[in-house]
């Protein structure tokens, strides 16, 4: 079920502000592919355009194709909702639903779509997204307790769960365990290698360790220069981008001379 | 002997330094009303000026001992202190005066009878009573915010999620801005104008004064609930997108959930600000005397507008009333006045008690 993305010649703009250019990628399906590079070269950018969410900020647009299972994201005839239903998204702060409980920030994707279910069959759904989140039994007992009276890590695991609730092929990651202390950290690197054999996971990391230990290949983006748009440097395997890669200035910043 | 002891310099270091007695503002205070209210008495002074002279002597005095004992930063910091809880009494007394008036003068006049009865064929002091503009307050309250809270929820909606940074956006923002300012008489003048064209120049009825009223109120509602949207962070909106909800849902179920409680509050702060409107009723719905549900047709009585027809046309004083005695209306009007505080006060708790059940729960 889960698929792989295609990205030719991607460039994405801000209003007239030309942010990334030229992005051409493959990425696998059932993987974990890990972008990482320099603050503000356009990793979250590319991220957010692969499930639309780049197109919410007024002005912005996109150019280029991306193709998953054979249909071209931005198409005419291609719903953005649709889309991103098949495409979930996990952010960099995590953002439950203050108005909802436990449950029905898990439920949530299901409930706003008004999607009607049986009270088992959304149990089972919360069980299983919560046991995937690996949040299940820390929270089995509290869950009509609001979600904002989690710990951040445990809202984060929220944030996964509701994501995953909605079984989505792709789930995309911006710096989920940037605001994390390191167990919680662990706790969601442990969830992403489990989640790997279900979904196709893009995760973007400012932590090169991090993208060593959770990701199957690498991205690395960079600015061309001060004030140009960024790129995509070198995409290869993770185990050749931190041993062996191709790129001078990849080995530059993997080693921590610049950036 | 050698001496190799080495003076412990930062052993000295002054951290404390001297400082006014606790008591010292009770005291300065005690002796300030004290001064005041000697002076007040050999001069004849009324209450106002004995209050005044005893805060005046009370900001002057603390702050003279404060700088003597204290030091300047101490001194400042008294002066500042004592200014702004002069200020909070300043902003108090008249509040806690003002209840305290309509509850001693308006009590006495509230009864079941003056509740439930209206004012036709009542003359001099026979048992008179508002029921008939405590519905018209309501009912034309009511209509008004049945009309404001949906057009003033869509116009907040409008400018903060679809019209963001666009020109027509500017433009509404502007207006709202101006209709805020619009005087109320000029709200009533322009709805006797607009149902005058269309229903002839006798037409008076209680659904133009919610028309007027709904004028005063959308800029309220408008501002208000922009605001409380604006606090809704993005977070939560990509949150929703990124679930695949469509938008209109991600604003209906996830933007106006969060922000409900303040804009409860603002919707009911609008209607706080119109239900004491007379101006523009006095011109569009008119004044009577009996009880009238429809504000479709005929006059219409609010509380507002019963309490200024009461104090203007009192009626005389019976000739067997003690004397002193006043007028039948001026006792009726200030009976109104309460019953129109508690209506206000009770609407705002409603609101509150709504608001705290809506609101964002944490922990």
């Amino acid at each position: 079920m889960a698929k792989s993305i295609d990205v030719s010649d991607l460039d994405i703009y801000y209003g007239d502000f030309l942010a990334v250019q030229g992005v051409n990628m493959t990425i696998k399906a059932r993987s974990v592919t890990a972008f990482i590079g320099p603050s503000g070269c356009g990793k979250s950018t590319v991220l957010r355009s692969l499930n639309r969410m780049h197109e919410v900020i007024p002005g912005a647009r996109v150019e280029g194709k991306i193709m998953v299972d054979g249909q071209s994201l931005y198409d005419p005839s291609i719903d953005p909702v649709a889309v991103r239903r098949q495409i979930g998204m996990v952010f960099q702060r995590p953002n439950p639903f203050p108005t909802m409980s436990i449950y029905d920030n898990v439920l949530a994707g299901n409930r706003l779509n008004s999607k009607r279910m049986k009270k088992a069959e959304q149990d089972a759904i919360v069980e299983k997204s919560l046991r995937g989140a690996n949040l299940w039994n820390e929270v089995k007992d509290r869950l009509n307790k609001p979600g904002m009276g989690l710990s951040g890590g445990q809202q984060q695991r929220l944030c996964i769960a509701r994501a995953i609730a909605v079984e989505p092929q792709v789930l995309l990651m911006d710096e989920p365990c940037s605001a994390l202390d390191p167990i919680s950290t662990s706790a969601i690197e442990d969830l992403i290698h489990e989640l790997k054999s279900e979904f196709t996971i893009v995760i973007v990391t400012h932590n090169m360790q991090q993208a060593a230990r959770v990701s199957d290949d690498t991205g690395f983006f960079n600015l061309k220069a001060a004030g140009q748009p960024g790129q995509l440097v070198e995409m290869n395997a993770t185990k050749k981008m931190f041993s062996n890669p191709d790129n001078e200035a990849t080995e530059a910043y993997i080693s921590g001379r610049f950036g | 002997m050698t001496t190799t002891e080495v003076t412990p310099t930062h052993a000295s270091l002054p951290l404390t330094g001297p400082r006014l007695p606790q008591w010292a503002p009770a005291l300065v205070g005690l002796l300030a009303v004290c001064a005041a209210g000697l002076l007040a008495m050999l001069l004849g002074w009324g209450i106002v000026a004995f209050a005044f002279l005893a805060a005046l002597l009370f900001v002057v005095a603390l702050p003279l001992w404060s700088v003597s004992v204290e030091g300047s930063r101490g001194a400042v910091d008294r002066l500042t202190t004592s200014l702004i809880w002069v200020a909070f009494a300043g902003a108090a007394i008249p509040l806690l005066w003002l209840i305290w008036t309509v509850l001693s003068k308006g009590l006495p006049a509230i009864n079941a009878a003056f509740l439930t009865y209206d004012m036709r064929n009542v003359v001099g002091d026979d048992q008179g009573g508002i029921y008939h503009a405590i519905m018209g307050t309501l009912i034309i309250t009511g209509i008004a915010a049945l009309i404001s809270v949906p057009i003033g929820l869509f116009c907040a909606i409008y400018l903060v999620e679809y019209g963001k940074g666009t020109r027509l956006a500017r433009w509404i923002t502007f207006l709202v801005d101006v209709m805020t300012g619009i005087p109320s008489i000029v709200a009533g003048l322009f709805a006797l104008a607009l149902f005058v064209l269309i229903f002839g120049p006798q037409i008076r009825f209680g659904f133009g004064g919610s028309v007027a009223l709904s004028l005063l109120m959308i800029p309220v509602v408008v501002r208000s609930t922009e605001e409380m949207l604006r606090l809704v962070p993005d977070d939560l909106r990509e949150a929703s997108y990124a679930l695949g909800v469509p938008k209109w849902r991600t604003i209906t179920k996830v933007v106006l959930p969060t922000s409900l409680g303040g804009i409860i509050t603002g919707v009911m702060l609008a209607v706080a600000r119109v239900i004491g409107e007379t101006a523009p009723l006095l011109v569009i719905a008119g004044k009577t005397d009996s009880v009238n549900l429809n504000p479709f047709s005929e006059r219409m009585t609010t509380l507002p507008v019963y309490i200024y027809y009461s104090v203007t046309q009192p009626g005389t004083v019976p000739f067997d009333a003690p004397p002193g005695a006043e007028a039948p209306g001026i006792e009726r009007a200030w009976g109104a006045a309460l019953v129109l505080i508690v209506i206000v006060m009770a609407l705002n708790l409603i609101a509150r008690l709504v608001g705290r059940i809506f609101a964002v729960k944490k922990g």
